[in-house]
């Protein structure tokens, strides 16, 4: 079959490949923007065009922005490719996706990266269990669905997006049996020295302020600094145990929502090769990109959180300075053209990316709740235990690629993606070097599951 | 099986029911979301058990990345139920333990 061709192959619908898409079509590039979602708006304006108004008040006007985003792309002339699953993107831009049970493929002149970030994985006994999800797994529900949980839910952790969702659900009238936050008092002082200068910030940390105390305005009991946590229950989760100091308290809960922040998804830049570095503040890997976002590999760019967390507003503006430099890239925009644009994107970005160092340091998760105990399931897909690993690592192996030959850890269908983070992390503690000298899995295509039938027909 | 619901849909939803059949009994879930959604919010909250060692698992992502939803839909196996939209007369499987080789 003749593949289809487009100058510019964006793929993921967030902010950044909205921006992307739609300036680099403003620009007289062919775009198309390719998501695993019917509608575009990612994770963060998911389903935002759908939304009716009573769910876009519910919901703040932070999402509710995302809407002049979508407009803009939709009145370009990208082109977008919903329901599709890019399960493989070759070093020379031919893009492999899946839509409708059938195998189709784009060959690219430059490819967007933005596939954004997913959760942190949150690795703690009875993490497993139906009736543990993630905050972010519960606002996709509302947002997509307007579905919220029908007991109160217990949420714990840490970071910005567990009080914004409290907030959404006192507003939807959702009980909230408690919020176990895992922030120590100690790390409020550490991250207000990463404030200095950044005036900025200031509103940012106003917002968050005031969603945390319209929260406790509303009588939801906050237990602050929770170490330990535990989901217990056989079947099903029945309860959050934790210690605040030397005490222990347990909340009973069917429903546990987990959050510790997020990072960025890394499936696609791995299976590229293309090089990562180990970002110590936000505890992550980070593609290597230069200030335009691109990649050490050619034609290809990245924008938006899948190069380091940076918030929805940052993405948008990372989306657009890519979709300058594809124009430019292409030949459609001279470089004192793309310089003179980029300019006031760049101003607007420094702004916003002042508050993220406060924002690594505050909520910072704790070494207890990424390198866990022995007993506790690492690999949800192959239920490898942190005890097995530290095993291996006695016997020797000094990498994740050689902890999953042993022991199939990252070897299930989710490929990784759920347990790569805390592998690396684990090995690293064990041996007593840095995350960096550990290194990453290798991912191999394809990075989503085909049938056979599809692969054949290809 | 349904139980006890963890989940409930706002009130104002516009979406219309739809009938889907569930490990071979009718089920009206409500249509426009995705299959792992339109469970949670009938009252579905376990969706498989485990090839390892048989442990009942839920969705836990809802994105796209935990494989955690997976579904027989429609002949199908191994099917990300949080990204597929829910159809009427969907044939819906909960995946127990192994898959086998028809």
């Amino acid at each position: 079959m003749q593949p289809d061709s487009v100058d510019v192959a964006v793929i993921g619908a967030g902010p950044a490949g909205l921006a992307a898409a739609a300036t680099a079509a403003e620009l007289g590039l062919s775009v198309a923007l390719l998501d695993e979602q019917a509608h575009p708006g990612g994770q963060i304006f998911r389903d935002v065009t759908r939304a009716g108004v009573d769910r876009l008040q519910l919901l703040g006007d932070d999402y509710a922005a995302g809407r002049a985003l979508v407009e803009r792309f939709t009145q370009s002339t990208a082109r977008y490719v919903g329901s599709a699953s890019v399960w493989n993107i070759s070093p020379d831009r031919m893009v492999h996706y899946s839509k409708d049970g059938r195998s189709q493929s784009m060959a690219a002149g430059q490819v967007i990266l933005c596939t954004g970030a997913m959760e942190r994985p949150f690795p703690i006994p009875g993490w497993t269990l139906p009736g543990v999800m993630t905050a972010g797994a519960a606002q996709i529900l509302l947002k997509s669905a307007g579905v919220v949980p029908s007991q109160p839910v217990v949420l714990a952790g840490c970071g910005p997006l567990l009080y914004l969702l409290a907030w959404q659900y006192l507003r939807a009238g959702v009980q909230i049996g408690a919020i176990v936050d895992t922030t120590q008092r100690g790390d409020h002082l550490q991250a207000l020295r990463r404030l200095k200068g950044a005036l900025a910030g200031w509103r940012d940390v106003r917002k968050g302020l005031s969603l945390i105390r319209s929260i406790r305005v509303a009588g939801v009991p906050f237990y602050r600094a929770a170490t330990d946590l535990a989901v217990e229950g056989g079947s099903r989760a029945t309860a959050l145990r934790f210690r605040i100091g030397a005490t222990s308290h347990r909340v009973q809960a069917d429903l546990v929502l987990l959050h510790q922040g997020v990072v960025p998804n890394i499936q696609i830049t791995a299976s590229l090769r293309a090089k990562h570095r180990w970002d110590d503040p936000q505890l992550c890997w980070v593609p290597h990109a230069d200030a335009w976002g691109r990649l050490e590999l050619d034609g290809f760019l990245i924008a938006g959180d899948g190069r380091g967390i940076a918030g929805a507003a940052a993405a948008s503006l990372q989306g657009q300075i890519a979709g300058l430099t594809a124009a430019h890239d292409a030949g459609h925009l001279s470089e004192p053209e793309r310089d003179r644009r980029a300019k006031p994107l760049r101003s607007a970005l420094r702004r916003h990316l002042h508050i993220r160092p406060f924002l690594h340091t505050l909520y910072r998760p704790k070494i207890q709740h990424r390198v866990p105990a022995d007993d506790v399931i690492v690999c949800r897909c192959e239920e490898v235990c942190a005890g097995e690993l530290r095993r291996l690592v006695a016997l020797g192996c000094t990498g994740p690629n050689q902890t999953k030959a042993f022991s199939r850890c990252g070897m299930g269908p989710c490929q990784g993606r759920l347990c790569s983070l805390t592998v690396t992390e684990l090995i690293a503690h064990e041996r007593g070097v840095s995350p960096a000298e550990v290194g990453h899995y290798r991912v191999r295509p394809p990075i989503k599951p085909i049938t056979l039938e599809e692969l054949a027909a290809l | 099986m349904p139980t006890e619901p963890l989940f409930r849909s706002i009130p104002g939803a516009t979406d219309a029911f739809i009938d889907v059949e569930f490990d071979g009994h009718p089920l009206a879930v409500l249509g426009q979301r995705s299959v792992a959604a339109a469970l949670l919010a009938a009252g579905v909250s376990r969706l498989r058990s485990t090839p390892v060692s048989g442990a009942p698992r839920a969705p836990y992502c809802m994105m796209g990345v935990c494989f955690e939803c997976l579904l027989e839909i429609d002949g199908v196996a191994n099917a990300q139920a949080c990204l597929v939209p829910v159809r009427p007369g969907m044939k819906i499987r909960s995946q127990e333990g192994a898959r086998h080789a028809a």
